[in-house]
């Protein structure tokens, strides 16, 4: 084992990491607006909206990452030609993070769900009291409360999609993993570069756990 | 780029032997049931092992099964499979190297090495649930069986992991499903389980939005079943008067 | 039977048990009260090695709790105790948690454990409900089970501790009456407990503790007899207890 040919390799690698972590944050925020509107949608009292909220999410929580991942790849083209009526170039990066974003939702989803929940009834009722509409009293009572208390898991999703970013090797997007095996390949020193991104994977992903443990602590007092 | 639909493709020949579009699916789900399968009783011996030790009162032990969680947990699976499948074959001692190389068929040792994979990714996953579960006991039923006589393994095997693994079946059920859909990632190493067929299938007869819809499904049935499959599991093991099962 | 001997302990700097020595003779009834926090439930722990100690040592049957070589699980095997909170296994049937132990503990044959369990079951009241899960009994009558229990190992002593606190008061009397029952057919038992009722009918002595320290150990008569005679701890503590 030979890791000194990782040097020179750095700045590429660099590239990938970027990549990773884009994908990584705009796939959380995307997934948190999107999954924070599918959270009110079952929350709601129009019964056909919270059944379709509920049936999107029992749907993507019962297929695998990579089968949406491989799916939008090739449906997305197709389906943006319907829509535009023209072909429309779409890169692996734009179907991957539509992938990411309407997959996490549905995970997002249920975890603001929850955190809607456990906030207490009294306080819709305060706020209602105090004359706000229902769409105030969300947006000003209910949702910052909740998402204080949620932040933990929000954050430990994050670090489960920063992880699952890795998926995009299957369509050949260069992100961490993939810039790593492409040029351990290319020098031969295969090994050595999946070792080197496994660490980098571990050190990143352990250190933001840690952190999210730390805030959890403190968070619970 | 003009799509043409037609549900009636799975049955089409494939134009290799006389196959039909469906029997890639059937084969397909059969190695994604054959690795979740063996997967899962890897993950479950392991990690209930592995649980355990994370509550007995040793250090080294507890900080050993702890080390392992946080290895497994924060290195992707996938990066965590390239490296049973590239990697750990080239650190074999020469003669199992060679047989896993060349003598073992390229589908069986894609099939071990994602088996291994799954088994030990998911065990800290497990591991973690079971922990939970014995930690929720009340601790007077340690003392009890410490009263009783009983030896530590005595009172693991007799008292707390009866009574914890039946509290842990709904974290478990989820994890279980995981694993049926972590198994996709076989399809990166080439094994040809029911994603990679329905790629071969897209591919093969352009008629991908049929051939995703259709694994879609499958995957979503599969789900269902092996949710309510672990329900029956965990209303046949429940104890009269202890926890109130399935809804009632 | 028991010779507790200038028993210490800490929970770190704090001292639970400050040299605790008495002794509780074969076939004799001890009664420890005091005040919640008094470290009377830790004294009692501490005989069947529950509880850990730094300093001292305690004698059950002649042998040493503080000797690095005695078989505890062993020892406790014939010590038997009942819990505040019961502690049956809910996941086993009652006749299940009464014969666990005898199986695999003493080595006795499934049928063997059976039988005597069903017999101390019958004892305490309660053959009918042999084939149910404790979660199904009331507080007293899983309580009452726990005694058969502790018994079906032919223990050399019972060790009680608030057997009869987490229960609702109008079932506190069937346990005290099972261990009345006990008491008068001669077995050795060191109970923690408040109910003075139950001491005054059956204690031999009657020990009172206060900040981990034995502060009173006499004969029931001496307890109860002149109040004037006991120490201000004691007398505040009877005065609270007694008044209802």
């Amino acid at each position: 084992m030979d890791f000194s040919a990782i040097i020179p390799a750095l700045p590429g690698l660099a590239d990938g990491l970027w990549m990773t972590l884009k994908l990584m944050a705009l796939g959380v925020l995307g997934g948190v607006v999107l999954g924070t509107l599918l959270a009110l949608l079952r929350l709601s009292p129009n019964r056909l909206l919270a059944s379709f909220a509920a049936t999107y999410v029992n749907y993507f929580r019962s297929i695998p990452l990579l089968l949406v991942i491989t799916w939008f790849y090739f449906a997305v083209p197709f389906i943006l030609r319907w829509i535009t009526g023209e072909d429309t170039p779409v890169g692996a990066f734009a179907s991957c993070l539509v992938a990411f974003v309407m997959f996490e939702a549905a995970y997002f989803c249920e975890i603001v769900r929850a955190g809607i929940q456990a906030i207490p009834r009294g306080q819709m009722g305060a706020a209602s009291a105090l004359g706000m509409s229902y769409a105030q009293s969300m947006r000003l009572i209910i949702l910052p409360q909740a998402f204080r208390k949620m932040t933990p898991l929000l954050l430990q999703q994050s670090i489960i999609l920063f992880q699952d970013t890795s998926l995009v090797y299957t369509v050949g997007l260069m992100d961490f993993l993939n810039a790593a095996r492409s040029r351990g390949d290319i020098i031969g020193q295969a090994h050595e570069f999946l070792i080197f991104a496994g660490l980098v994977y571990f050190t990143l992903s352990f250190a933001a756990s840690q952190l999210v443990k730390h805030l959890q602590k403190r968070l619970a007092v | 780029m003009n799509y043409n639909w037609d549900w009636g493709i799975f049955f089409k020949s494939t134009g290799i032997g006389s196959e039909i579009y469906l029997d890639w699916f059937v084969t397909g789900l059969g190695w994604t049931i054959a690795i979740a399968l063996a997967g899962w009783v890897i993950a479950l011996l392991l990690g209930t092992l592995l649980g355990v030790l994370r509550t007995v009162p040793n250090r080294w032990l507890a900080g050993l099964a702890s080390a392992y969680v946080e290895i497994f947990r924060n290195v992707p699976l996938l990066v965590q499979l390239f490296l049973w499948y590239f990697l750990v074959p080239d650190l074999l001692p020469e003669p199992l190297e060679i047989w896993f190389k060349q003598d073992l068929a390229p589908a069986t040792s894609a099939y071990l090495s994602v088996v291994l994979c799954l088994g030990l990714f998911t065990a800290a996953r497990v591991c973690e649930q079971v922990r939970t579960g014995i930690q929720a006991l009340p601790s007077g039923q340690i003392a009890a069986g410490y009263a009783m006589g009983f030896r530590l393994p005595q009172i693991y095997r007799e008292v707390l992991l009866p009574q914890a693994l039946r509290i842990v079946i709904p974290p478990l059920t989820s994890e279980f499903l995981n694993i049926f859909k972590n198994s996709s990632v076989a399809s990166l190493i080439g094994l040809m389980e029911l994603l990679a067929q329905t790629k071969q299938t897209a591919e093969f007869s352009a008629n991908l939005f049929e051939a995703f819809t259709l694994a879609t499904l499958i995957y979503f049935t599969l789900n269902m079943g092996l949710m309510l499959l672990m329900r029956a599991v965990e209303k046949q093991v429940a104890v009269p008067g202890l926890i109130a099962v399935g809804g009632k | 039977m028991i010779s507790i001997q200038n028993v210490n302990k800490w929970y770190g700097d704090f001292q639970v048990l400050s040299d605790c020595s008495t002794e509780v003779k074969k076939g004799e009834v001890v009664v420890v009260c005091g005040p919640s926090g008094s470290g009377k439930s830790t004294l009692i722990k501490c005989v069947n090695a529950l509880e850990p100690f730094q300093q001292g040592d305690i004698l059950v049957d002649a042998t040493s709790i503080a000797d690095k070589k005695t078989d505890l699980p062993k020892l406790r095997s014939r010590v038997g105790m009942v819990f505040q909170h019961f502690e049956l296994f809910p996941h086993l049937s009652i006749t299940e948690n009464l014969c666990i132990a005898q199986v695999k503990v003493l080595g006795r044959s499934k049928a063997e454990a059976r039988e005597k369990g069903l017999a101390l079951l019958e004892r305490v009241g309660l053959a009918a409900h042999a084939h149910k899960h404790p979660g199904q009994l009331s507080g007293g009558q899983q309580q009452r089970v726990a005694i058969a229990r502790a018994l079906a190992m032919d223990p050399v002593v019972m060790l009680f501790d608030e057997p009869t606190s987490a229960l609702d008061p109008e079932m506190v009397n069937e346990v005290l009456d099972v261990m009345v029952q006990l008491a008068n057919e001669g077995m050795t038992m060191m109970c923690v407990t408040h109910e003075m009722g139950f001491a005054r009918k059956v204690a031999d002595r009657v020990i009172f503790m206060d900040a981990g320290k034995i502060v009173e150990d006499c004969p029931k008569e001496a307890f109860f007899g002149d109040l004037s005679a006991r120490s201000e701890r004691a007398q505040q503590f009877l005065a609270k207890i007694l008044q209802h």
